[in-house]
């Protein structure tokens, strides 16, 4: 049933001056699942997000939002439908608070970002919401810390805050535990999933263990094609992953 | 510190900075020659708008002049051809500033960096262009003896009165520029600054709050450049040259690029070395650029930025 397929992509292509660094990939992400999108590097993964999110314009093919055609349409407009992105390299303000920079994503639906002559304290209206915000991500007591100041997995856990402060319908989150430690991950990966609830989830992930853990579908992404999708159990004992992955470690 | 102790802080820096900038206003027409104040003030503003664009939003214009000087222009002929009322000269000077931001802005705004620079300085070569062309500037001369007029009855020909009106001017704009920076639209051109796809990813058009923040800029640029044709009284085409907008550069990394009085502090510097240096002929040009050359080698963030600092640290 299409119905059930939130995010959709036919045949897209990407290349760069010659390079094909995403070769005609036809993925479909179901409504309320936890997507993962593995694959060893430059297998396109990072770009199939710029595509999706169109952050990068796609050179062929299309991608379908609810059924709708949302290939032309500007990022910020694409992010508005409800398809929310995050980045490899954590994407907050450092200088702005943990609770500014909620409240930049809480503040857009209020309709008062061009008013230029509006005081500071208009905003404070949202101050609430963005503290529960940072609770539902234990960062609470950090509110008043500038972002950049901030440890790294927290800043992590910050960027989700922002990014649910949308209340988006689907979660693209790109490596979310990169470059964490242990015990980071393992939280990161408890968020997650407890946010996952009610929505959508694509990600892009290198530790298998938390993609194990995680998802319910996983595509396996290799130059750009599509190598295999399936569970966690399916797409693991298939033997062209375990060439390719092995195949890129040597 | 903690986040209260930071707020209270950035609150008394505030205050600590209203205070300063209206007492010292206030007496320095009995300190130093009311013309001169006045140049300082004017400058002062411009490169405070300038410093909205380039230390809020992170936008590099090369062009800034093109709004300062077609606005005095603009003022100037307002006032010496058609005699209207200063409010209205000023006016009609603010709004063909504005007009050529927004379309500056639409175009420039279409690149980033160095290239959205270049841009700016070459439509504002145009504007030069235009203003050395049509008759009615004056030409090499530009406009002499633009008429002060009278505000609410009083003759502004006093050099106080002119101050003092002129005074009111940068407050309400200085005041205006501030308010901008704190707002809600001050808040995302923040956002916009230290990470901008993080902004379009959060639904964001980046590019229209950029062109908000170029058209405030060079409206107040504007308003910067009727006032000056009003205290001044005259326009020339050194208002309208490159070598202005390069000089509000200047200006604003002197005094603390993204500080609330480092812009009004650097035009107070650059203009004092200019009148009191003038002696010295073409030695001024000399002397400045090797100031500027030792400010930013000795103090990066400017000469507030460095004292804020200064004071961060100390707390």
């Amino acid at each position: 049933m299409p119905d059930d397929l939130i995010l959709e992509t036919r045949d897209v292509v990407k290349e760069f001056r010659g390079f094909v660094a995403v070769a005609g990939v036809s993925l479909k992400v179901k409504r309320g699942s936890i997507h993962g999108l593995i694959g060893p590097n430059g297998a396109g993964k990072t770009t199939m997000f710029n595509l999706l999110t169109r952050f990068l314009p796609a050179t062929r093919g299309s991608i379908l939002h609810r059924g709708e055609d949302v290939t032309r349409l500007p990022a910020a407009q694409v992010a508005r439908r409800g398809v929310v992105r995050s980045f490899q390299i954590s994407a907050v303000f450092p200088s702005l608070t943990a609770l500014e920079n909620v409240r930049i994503a809480l503040q857009r639906p209020l309709g008062t970002s061009f008013r230029f002559w509006a005081p500071a304290r208009s905003l404070s209206v949202l101050d609430d919401r963005a503290r529960a915000l940072l609770g539902d991500v234990d960062l609470a007591a950090l509110a008043d810390v500038p972002a950049g100041e901030l440890p790294y997995g927290r800043k992590r856990a910050l960027e989700l805050a922002t990014t649910l402060a949308l209340e988006p319908e689907v979660l693209l989150l790109d490596e979310p535990t990169a470059g964490m430690g242990h015990e980071d991950v393992g939280r990161v990966a408890e968020l997650i999933k407890r946010v996952a609830k009610g929505r959508t989830v694509l990600m892009v992930e290198h530790n298998l263990s938390v993609v194990a853990d995680l998802c319910d579908t996983i595509t396996v992404l290799a130059r750009g094609a599509v190598l295999a999708e399936g569970s966690y159990a399916q797409v693991s004992s298939d033997p062209a992953v375990r060439e390719a992955y092995i195949g890129s470690a040597a | 510190m903690t986040g209260r102790a930071r707020r209270v802080w950035s609150g008394q820096a505030i205050f600590v900075a209203w205070a300063t900038v209206v007492a010292v206003g206030i007496v320095a027409p009995f300190v130093v020659y009311p013309v001169f104040a006045m140049n300082v003030l004017v400058m002062a503003l411009f490169a405070s708008a300038f410093n909205l664009l380039l230390g809020y939003s992170g936008l590099l214009s090369f062009g800034h002049a093109a709004f300062l000087g077609s606005a005095a222009y603009v003022t100037g002929w307002a006032a010496k051809s058609w005699h209207l009322p200063v409010l209205v000269s000023m006016g009609a000077g603010v709004a063909v500033a504005t007009v050529l931001g927004l379309l500056f802005g639409v175009l420039a705004l279409r690149r980033s960096g160095i290239y959205f620079a270049m841009i700016t300085l070459g439509l504002a070569q145009v504007v030069y262009f235009l203003v050395v062309q049509m008759p009615w500037t004056g030409g090499e001369d530009g406009l002499q003896g633009i008429p002060r007029g009278t505000f609410l009855g009083i003759d502004l020909g006093n050099s106080f009165a002119m101050y003092y009106f002129t005074y009111a001017v940068f407050l309400a704009a200085f005041w205006l520029i501030q308010r901008t920076i704190h707002s809600p639209f001050g808040q995302v051109l923040r956002a916009i600054r230290e990470n901008e796809p993080r902004a379009i990813s959060l639904g964001y058009d980046v590019q229209r709050y950029k062109l908000l923040a170029f058209v405030i800029s060079a409206s107040l640029a504007g308003l910067a450049g009727s006032l000056k044709a009003v205290a001044l009284q005259f326009a020339t085409l050194g208002d309208v040259a490159w070598q202005r907008s390069g000089e509000v550069v200047l200006m604003t990394l002197l005094g603390g690029m993204g500080t609330v009085l480092g812009p009004s502090v650097g035009a107070l510097l650059v203009v004092t070395m200019e009148n009191y240096l003038s002696s010295l002929g073409s030695w001024v040009t000399v002397i400045t650029g090797t100031v500027f050359v030792v400010m930013v080698m000795a103090f990066r963030r400017g000469l507030v930025g460095e004292i804020k600092a200064l004071f961060a640290r100390r707390s």
